[in-house]
């Protein structure tokens, strides 16, 4: 159902769970999709080396999973881990916003 | 907007296919249902009806013309959802269980959101087009799309998703609706009605007197001719239903049946037959002259006949006017067990002057009844203007016309107003007007019935008293004096001065008869006497007539055989025995 990137130049290990729990959902390979994906995949080597996990959701291939979530907005990250849940929506590009959504950063500005 | 009717009304079903809503009422209005395949826009304030109104539309949908249909709720989760139609009578569940509707409940909280760089609603998008392609809807909800607004702060982006998602939905080729939250001095508050042209319709709940009345207008239908107006709507156990009854016309048919008015001397005076089916009957009067009691015994004959009579009763609860009318005889309680009575009690404050009117054409429209009772509609007076009311009466009279039901109506008139005033100025919409009154001469007080007018049928002139007896209403004659129509213990009077004067006058015409018969019987007699004498003295004379000739045949014999004895001339003989004949007499 979920497709797991298991590559390893993510830093991703099924074995135990990660405390950063991630989801990005996105709408097969649109632009935003893959700017969304890359700019996700090197914030968290940055940030949270060894410590996350990265669930990619494609919700043309499983629409289903958009109600889960409450999913409007593509895309759309997700962190389930830890909680509470926060969500950010755009292709993460700008990164000072993005950390304070991961709430890596409090939101001084 | 004429023009734009005119031009498509060639033909208008190749032109703009419309998908029923099967909403009771909208679909006469809108002229077929709405635009199919495309976006209609059902703006309001809040409370105003905007989801139920488009969940209706899908259940309808999905009951009266399987169309499955999906409904997106922003503001409201599926449970929540079901829970608040339930209580129209729509089971959600059953319908999503069917596979017939299919429940999305979309939830954005603006808190739990960061916005970072560009985005597009394609989730909401897959989401809707999952759930259309599910249950191959053929009809979409979206309720409210304007939350988006509040949750998502880019709003270039919005409104340019927004666009796609109505192109999108219109290549889909369902028929949707958007709802929308009304705003200050446009339809809508974030501006939906840019998107969607199609279609509008604006949702109203306006409170007048601390009574409110639900309205609903076609504001705008491109390429389809629609009623302009406001119409009501109600909301009630059955869902939804509008009400076109500001659109009628005066085409109604008028029959020549007629139907008793349950009072046989007031069939008399109508002509001897009664009132016209699917006229309208007015009682006026003052309190306590017995419009009621009349308007009961219409009930009766109408039951009695076999028919079904709806009474609204806005003075009375059932069970004290089944009471009272037992007080005159009348037990109307049979027919209500039979079904062919109903009463609808309800004080006029109850609801607005529309809703008033809507739920009488809800009820009327369930019950099919032959007779309408509404007893008084001068109560309407008190939830509304004279205007509203008037205008509400005409509509209500039209509408029972049109279904060719008798309308019977009582009016309180109060004491010492004009009648042609006090009667919500409907008079011109009455058929045959029956106007009840107070007599007061004498220290009493009693009731008088006269018809200021029947149409189409000949009618007495006459005022009767009008008598409320443990036999139901009588009517009977009155006597004018010099003082006017002389009533109660005056007429009693009269009467038996009168009965007094016609016993004697028939003693004395006994009398006259008595002694002309004794007369011809005396003249009778003193005529068998001379007949009689005249008898007697014929038959003396006869006699001696007899005698005469038996004396002068003697004669003539004897002077004969005198002759032949002298052989005298027998010319000379005779002649001078005829001359001689009477003196001789004493001869013999």
């Amino acid at each position: 159902m979920t497709t797991q990137t298991k590559s390893d130049d993510l830093g991703v290990h099924a074995v135990k769970p990660k405390l950063w729990q991630l989801r990005l959902y996105v709408a097969g390979q649109s632009p935003k999709s893959v700017t969304a994906f890359a700019n996700l995949k090197r914030l968290c080597e940055e940030h949270l080396a060894g410590e996350f996990e990265i669930e990619v959701i494609d919700l043309v291939e499983n629409p289903r999973l958009a109600k889960e979530d409450q999913i409007v907005a593509i895309p759309t990250l997700v962190r389930h881990l830890p909680h509470p849940i926060r969500k950010i929506i755009g292709d993460l590009s700008d990164t000072e916003r993005t950390l304070v959504g991961l709430q890596l950063r409090a939101s001084n500005k | 907007m004429t023009k734009t009717v005119t031009k498509h009304k060639a033909s208008p079903e190749a032109s703009l296919p419309k998908c029923a809503t099967g909403i009771q009422g909208l679909d006469e209005i809108t002229g077929g249902g709405l635009p199919k395949g495309r976006t209609a826009l059902v703006c309001g304030g809040p409370g105003c009806g905007k989801t139920l109104m488009s969940i209706e539309f899908l259940v309808r949908g999905a009951m009266l013309h399987n169309e499955p249909g999906v409904f997106l709720a922003f503001e409201e989760t599926a449970e929540e959802l079901a829970q608040n139609v339930r209580s129209l009578g729509f089971d959600l569940d059953e319908l999503v269980e069917k596979k017939k509707l299919a429940v999305d409940y979309i939830y954005i909280e603006r808190s739990e959101i960061e916005e970072t760089g560009e985005y597009d609603l394609e989730g909401l998008f897959i989401r809707l087009g999952h759930a259309i392609d599910s249950i191959g809807a053929k009809r979409v909800v979206l309720d409210t799309l304007e939350t988006l607004f509040s949750g998502l702060s880019n709003v270039a982006i919005l409104r340019s998703e927004l666009r796609r998602l109505f192109r999108w939905l219109k290549e889909k080729g369902v028929t949707s609706i958007i709802t929308a939250e009304r705003g200050e001095g446009s339809l809508t508050r974030h501006g939906m009605e840019e998107y969607v042209s199609d279609c509008v319709l604006l949702l109203d709940h306006r409170v007048e007197g601390q009574i409110t009345t639900r309205r609903l207008r076609v504001v705008k239908y491109r390429g389809s001719a629609h009623a302009t107006n406001e119409f009501p709507f109600l909301i009630d156990e059955g869902g939804l239903s509008v009400l076109p009854i500001t659109s009628l016309q005066l085409q109604h048919k008028a029959s020549i049946k007629r139907v008793s008015s349950g009072v046989p001397a007031l069939d008399a005076m109508l002509g001897g037959q009664g009132f016209f089916r699917g006229s309208s009957v007015m009682v006026s009067g003052t309190a306590g002259v017995g419009k009621t009691s009349l308007a009961c015994h219409a009930a009766d004959a109408c039951c009695q006949r076999g028919e079904r009579c709806l009474y609204f009763a806005f003075e009375e609860s059932e069970a004290q006017q089944l009471r009272n009318m037992r007080s005159i005889g009348l037990d109307l309680e049979p027919w209500v067990k039979k079904g062919l009575l109903r009463f609808q009690v309800a004080r006029p404050t109850v609801n607005g002057l529309e809703m008033h009117l809507g739920s009488i054409h809800k009820q009327v429209e369930a019950f099919q009844p032959h007779l309408v009772i509404v007893d008084p509609i001068t109560s309407f007076l008190s939830s509304g203007t004279d205007a509203e009311a008037t205008s509400m009466m005409v509509r209500l009279v039209d509408f029972l016309k049109s279904r060719q039901i008798t309308a019977f109506l009582t009016s309180l008139n109060h004491a010492g107003s004009n009648v042609e005033q006090t009667n919500l100025m409907i008079s011109s919409l009455i058929d045959t007007w029956l106007h009840l009154r107070d007599i007061e001469l004498n220290g009493e007080r009693n009731r008088g019935l006269y018809i200021l007018k029947s149409r189409g049928m000949a009618h007495s002139n006459q005022i009767r008293e009008f008598l409320l007896t443990e036999k139901g209403v009588q009517l009977t004659e009155v006597y004018l004096g010099p003082e006017g129509v002389l009533t109660g213990s005056s007429r009693l009077a009269q009467e038996a001065t009168a009965t007094a004067t016609a016993v004697q006058r028939g003693m004395e015409i006994e009398r006259k008869r008595g002694e002309l018969a004794r007369r011809q019987q005396g003249m009778e007699a003193q005529i068998a006497v001379l007949q009689w004498q005249f008898q007697t003295d014929k038959e003396e004379m006869e006699q001696d007539i007899a005698n005469e000739q038996a004396y002068l045949e003697k004669l003539n014999q004897s002077r004969h055989e005198m002759a032949r004895s002298r052989k005298a001339d027998s010319n000379g003989l005779q002649a001078s025995s005829k001359l001689q004949a009477p003196p001789k007499k004493g001869h013999k």
